[in-house]
């Protein structure tokens, strides 16, 4: 049980009468890599969204790195130190600099002084390799860089998991390689990753499964190379054939 | 590979669990969530009980509708009393007309249903016949209105330009004289004028049209329509108010869009002239323009200019203090079109006017449709000053009666103004519903 | 015609835009000369013939004209200046004391609004819509002839708690008075300001070096009451109150407040509230979604959430319609001429109806209004240019 980074056993999720996840059964083992692909509406964001509490499931399990996950505020916080999000649309803080950004969780949740953090921001930024933004503002950066920004943000706090919601969607395409090769480092050294995407090539070069989703239910998961050349459902047919 | 999944059957949706759903969820978001919304809930539940309570019993339970005078309206002894509307009843016909007499109420009467059939089409994004239309509740029934109110029959003499007497039949009506005289030469520069281009002829052609529209309503404003005259301090109530309201919106749009024009212009001199006019009137309180409209117009008028009505004084004060904030709702909409539109049309050649007219204008309008019903709405609550200045809007009518002797009771002032701030609140709600309504339907028109 | 550079003629005005705009700029400016001239010469001509004389020197003669609420000294055979210079006090005052009140109902109805509670919101919507569609003058009218003048006479005093008293005269409340330890009591308030603030910083820089967090708001707060609470205990706790006492006819002792500031008061704070609620509101739901959830995922607390990420943003989209509204409710006070709270405007007009001179006195309140108004905007554009976010 506790090498497993996150167990979901029979989640059900409903917004209102929509039933937007339908017993749902993952298990993620520690550094594995996982890509969660499907149609919109398919429930994928809402899938990641509720392992770190942005959404709330009404029926099943939810356990992340042996906590389960309720509407106990104090376990929420622990789980949400342990596990980063990237989102879509970056989210940054516009009205802070890059590092501001990126030390404000390390001094307010884990209490450090301003000086360790921004150490530790700088070094993270570097491994973004951004380190000469460190005093702009994200209004000043262009959205590949602020993604980047974004990821940093996330690793200055630690995790052990990271969850990726479309983290290139909203990206020019000259912009998408610099953040998939971060993406691309950061799994390399061992990171447990959730991503929903739709990149492809991403997901061969780096997926341990792929794990494919529609109407709230997992519908199909293999080895990358077997779930791009062999799809065996019938819907995954029909999805791969339209984005490939 | 066999390790992993493939589903073989696709789950229906299931019912969403009670608790999520329906009563049982609603109460759950609402009220049960944490004890502090207990609480709430249950603070929030008194205070509104005790409110509406305090409000029927006031409105309704406690309310006489049958007195004939004031004792009658009081309460038992050692009872809340409650509204007396027979109160308002009574006095109704002057809440809405003011003194205006009886045999003559067909004229206001032209005027709200004659408004009424103007304004709803203009108000229905799909009615058609726009131009026309605006065109008539604009420009024509303004006009119309202030014929028939007042009686017509106006003595129009110059103030600042010397009198010419043309014809002899125009009784020295200027506005009919310069009109004329205006489109004559206009009309002789497009019809003899060699050197003169295209577009200046065309402006010209356009002038000579504005002038004799001008001229003829001129003369119609001079003509005697057998009307019996009303001055306008026996106008009163409810009519007082939308004469006020809506002459300032009216002559406050172009006033305002050419103060906005003037306020982007590269010309020092206009750009300063405007600022400092827009600045001015918004930037001092509405009851201190309408006093000074009212001590200082005859001041600045020659001898003969305590005649000047005060009603006008009036209208005068609201539509400078109305056209400095609508200036401002118009620089918003001129702001928020895209630089690239104004590049556009350069690039096409159009000239200054042609641009703003045909291209800017349009579009920037469309934007601050909203911006400019809440001015109104604004402007009509501000009706409620001129009273001060001793004009009889609603407001003003209603005061006037509390003072009457016959209908003296505790709850008289009460009564009265509760009534008065009812008929606002149904009318200034409306507007800003259609507001929102109105911003709606643009945004879809407009969201890519 | 020679080559068109060269000459002057009639189609330059027309197609050149420098000539053009320096044609309309000489006759708009020409227009308007003779415009003001005529103003004038109409005006001193129309004065000189109705006896009104021009100038401030009436400024110095003795107003005659009796104010019911003043703050400072003032006695109806005191200067006309004296009497603007109260009508001026009062409109600050009243101003003030509004602009606090309405911001505190603001931010109150404002959240309340947003509230997911439906109850709760829809109680702050009505209270929103209600107020802000009821013009103020109404509302004014209603507080004062409708509710504080059908109060019943000083000896029939309706009480709340037998400590608040009201009747047609105001209402009365009780008043603290601090005897021989007031001034050691305002000293130990400042004192205690200055220590808030200094708390602040060293809280600040120590938790810069080591991470430690200090709870420097409540102490600070603990202080703020506990010292000055602490110096009245060391003098001997030579606390005076003056609860007003109903007499035969009257009532004795504690402070009366005019029915007149109540009701402008009230009205202008609770007029205000509701468009300063939205103003809030507006604000709140400026800030996106999103920058709550990548706070939350960060796991930082609720409450640091609401500080450092959404107030900040927030702010910047609420202040600057909010100091519009404190503009407008200052600007509105000047409706106190209709229920006799002598204010600025109310003041001039006083004086005007005396002397007659209206053009000086409209040009004295006209100047400070526009004061007022000119500091708002130069405050906004100050804050503006401060706190804009950097973008590229």
């Amino acid at each position: 049980m506790t090498d497993l980074a996150v167990k979901m056993k029979n989640v059900n999720k409903w917004y209102g009468q929509f039933h937007v996840l339908r017993d749902v059964n993952l298990d993620v083992k520690k550094q594995e890599k996982i890509v969660i692909c499907g149609p919109s509406g398919s429930g994928k964001s809402t899938l990641i969204r509720c392992i770190n509490r942005l959404e709330e499931h009404q029926e099943g399990d939810i356990i992340v790195n042996g906590t389960e996950l309720t509407n106990d505020l104090k376990k929420i916080d622990e789980i949400r130190k342990d596990v980063g999000m990237v989102f879509q649309h970056f989210n940054l803080f516009p009205h802070l600099t890059i590092l501001e950004n990126c030390t404000l969780a390390p001094i307010w949740v884990k209490k450090m002084p301003k000086a360790e953090a921004e150490a530790i921001a700088m070094k993270y930024l570097e491994r973004v390799r951004i380190p000469e933004q460190a005093n702009k503002f994200p209004g000043q950066l262009s959205g590949g860089q602020q993604q980047r920004v974004a990821i940093a943000r996330s690793l200055c706090m630690n995790p052990e998991t990271m969850l990726f919601d479309e983290p290139t969607s909203a990206l020019d395409p000259e912009m998408i390689k610099e953040v998939l090769e971060v993406m691309v480092d950061l799994a390399n050294e061992g990171m447990t990753m959730l991503c929903v995407t739709h990149e492809m090539n991403f997901a061969r070069q780096v997926a341990d499964r792929v794990i494919f989703m529609d109407q709230g239910q997992i519908i199909e998961e293999n080895e990358p190379e077997a779930f791009f050349s062999n799809p065996q459902h019938e819907r995954t047919k029909l999805f791969l054939s339209q984005i490939l | 590979m066999s390790e992993y999944f493939i589903r073989s059957t696709m789950l229906d949706a299931k019912q969403a669990p009670k608790s999520n759903v329906g009563i049982v969820g609603w109460l759950q978001k609402n009220v049960f969530s944490s004890p502090l919304n207990i609480i709430l809930t249950v603070v929030g539940l008194f205070v509104s009980y005790m409110t509406i309570k305090a409000l029927a019993d006031f409105v309704f339970f406690n309310a006489v509708f049958d007195a004939t005078n004031g004792q009658e309206c009081r309460p038992a002894d050692g009872e809340p009393g409650g509204a007396c509307w027979s109160f308002i009843q009574v006095f109704f016909k002057q809440y809405v007309y003011g003194r205006y007499p009886t045999e003559e109420l067909w004229r206001p009467d032209i005027v709200f249903i004659l408004g009424a059939a103007l304004l709803i089409p203009l108000l229905i994004p799909k009615a058609p016949f726009k131009a026309v239309n605006s065109f008539l509740f604009f420009v024509i029934y303004p006009f119309l209105t202030l014929i028939l109110l007042s009686g017509g029959d106006f003595v129009i003499t110059g103030f600042f330009i010397p009198f010419i007497d043309l014809f002899g039949k125009t009784q020295g009506n200027f506005i009919f004289e310069l009109s004329i005289v205006t489109a004559l030469i206009c009309a002789a520069i497009y019809f003899f004028g060699k050197s003169v281009g295209e577009d200046m002829k065309s402006t010209m052609l356009s002038i000579v049209v504005v002038a004799v529209i001008i001229a003829v309503i001129g003369l119609m404003l001079s003509s005697n329509f057998g009307l019996e005259v009303i001055e306008t301090d026996i106008w009163g109530g409810f009519l007082v108010t939308l004469v006020v309201a809506i002459t300032g919106i009216v002559l406050s749009l172009p006033i305002g869009i050419i103060l906005a024009l003037g306020r982007q212009s590269k010309l020092p001199v206009i750009k300063f002239l405007c600022v400092v006019f827009i600045e001015f009137w918004r930037g001092v309180p509405l009851i201190t323009i309408l006093f000074m409209a009212q001590n200082m117009i005859p001041l600045f008028l020659p001898e003969g200019g305590e005649a000047v009505d005060n009603l006008l004084r009036a209208l005068i004060g609201v539509t400078l203090f109305a056209s400095a904030y609508m200036a401002e709702v118009v620089r918003g909409g001129l702001q928020a079109l895209p630089k690239g539109q104004y590049e556009g049309a350069q690039s096409l050649g159009l000239t200054y006017w042609q641009m703003m007219v045909k291209i800017i204008l349009p579009q920037a309008l469309k934007h601050v449709i909203p911006g400019i019903v809440n001015t109104f709405i604004g402007l009509f609550k501000d009706t409620t000053l001129v009273y001060i200045v001793g004009i009889f809007d609603l407001l003003g009518t209603v005061k006037a009666t509390i003072e009457n002797p016959e209908w003296i009771f505790p709850l008289q002032a009460m009564t009265g103004y509760v009534f008065v701030a009812f008929v606002f609140f149904i009318f200034c709600f409306g507007m800003s519903r259609y507001s929102i309504f109105m911003e709606r339907h643009l945004h879809t028109g407009h969201s890519r | 015609m020679s080559s068109p550079q060269n000459s002057f003629s009639l189609r330059k005005i027309v197609y050149d835009p420098k000539i053009r705009g320096l044609f309309f700029q000489t006759i708009l400016f020409a227009l308007l000369l003779y415009f003001f001239y005529s103003i004038i010469t109409n005006t001193v001509e129309n004065l000189q013939s109705r006896g009104i004389p021009i100038g401030f020197g009436f400024l110095d003669n003795a107003s005659g004209f009796p104010v019911s609420f003043k703050l400072i000294s003032y006695i109806t055979s005191d200067s006309n200046a004296k009497l603007i210079l109260v009508g001026l006090l009062n409109t600050l005052f009243v101003a003030v004391l509004g602009i606090i009140t309405a911001t505190i109902l603001g931010l109150i109805f404002g959240v309340m609004r947003l509230s997911k509670n439906s109850i709760i919101s829809a109680i702050a919507t009505v209270y929103i819509e209600v107020l802000r569609n009821i013009p103020l003058l109404v509302q004014i009218l209603l507080l004062y002839y409708g509710v504080l003048k059908t109060l019943p006479l000083a000896k029939d005093s309706l009480s709340f708690l037998g400590i608040f008293f009201a009747n047609i005269k105001g209402i009365s409340v009780p008043t603290i008075s601090f005897g021989s330890a007031e001034t050691p009591f305002i000293i130990s308030i400042i004192v205690a300001l200055i220590i808030m603030v200094a708390l602040r910083l060293w809280s600040r820089k120590r938790q810069e070096k080591t991470g430690q967090q200090f709870p420097a708001t409540k102490i600070g707060f603990a202080i703020l009451i506990g010292l000055p609470l602490l110096i009245l205990i060391a003098s001997g706790w030579p606390v005076e109150v003056s609860i007003p006492e109903l007499g035969r006819f009257s009532l004795k002792g504690g402070m009366t407040i005019s029915p007149e500031f109540i009701a402008l008061y009230l009205a202008l704070s609770i007029y205000t509230s509701a468009f300063i609620a939205e103003t809030v509101r507006a604000g709140i739901m400026s800030v996106s979604h999103g920058q709550t959830e990548a706070s939350d995922s960060l796991g930082l607390p609720r409450n640091k959430t609401l500080n450092l990420i959404i107030i900040p943003q927030a702010l910047r989209v609420i202040i600057p319609p909010l100091t519009s509204q404190y503009l407008n409710l200052t600007k509105n006070s000047s409706l106190a001429v209709a229920i006799g709270y002598t204010d600025l405007f109310a003041s001039a007009g006083g004086v005007l109806n005396i002397t007659g001179q209206a053009l000086e006195l409209i040009a004295i309140t006209m100047t400070f209004y526009l004061l007022f108004s000119l500091l708002t905007s130069m405050f906004m554009n100050w804050y503006n240019s401060r706190i804009k976010l950097v973008e590229r």
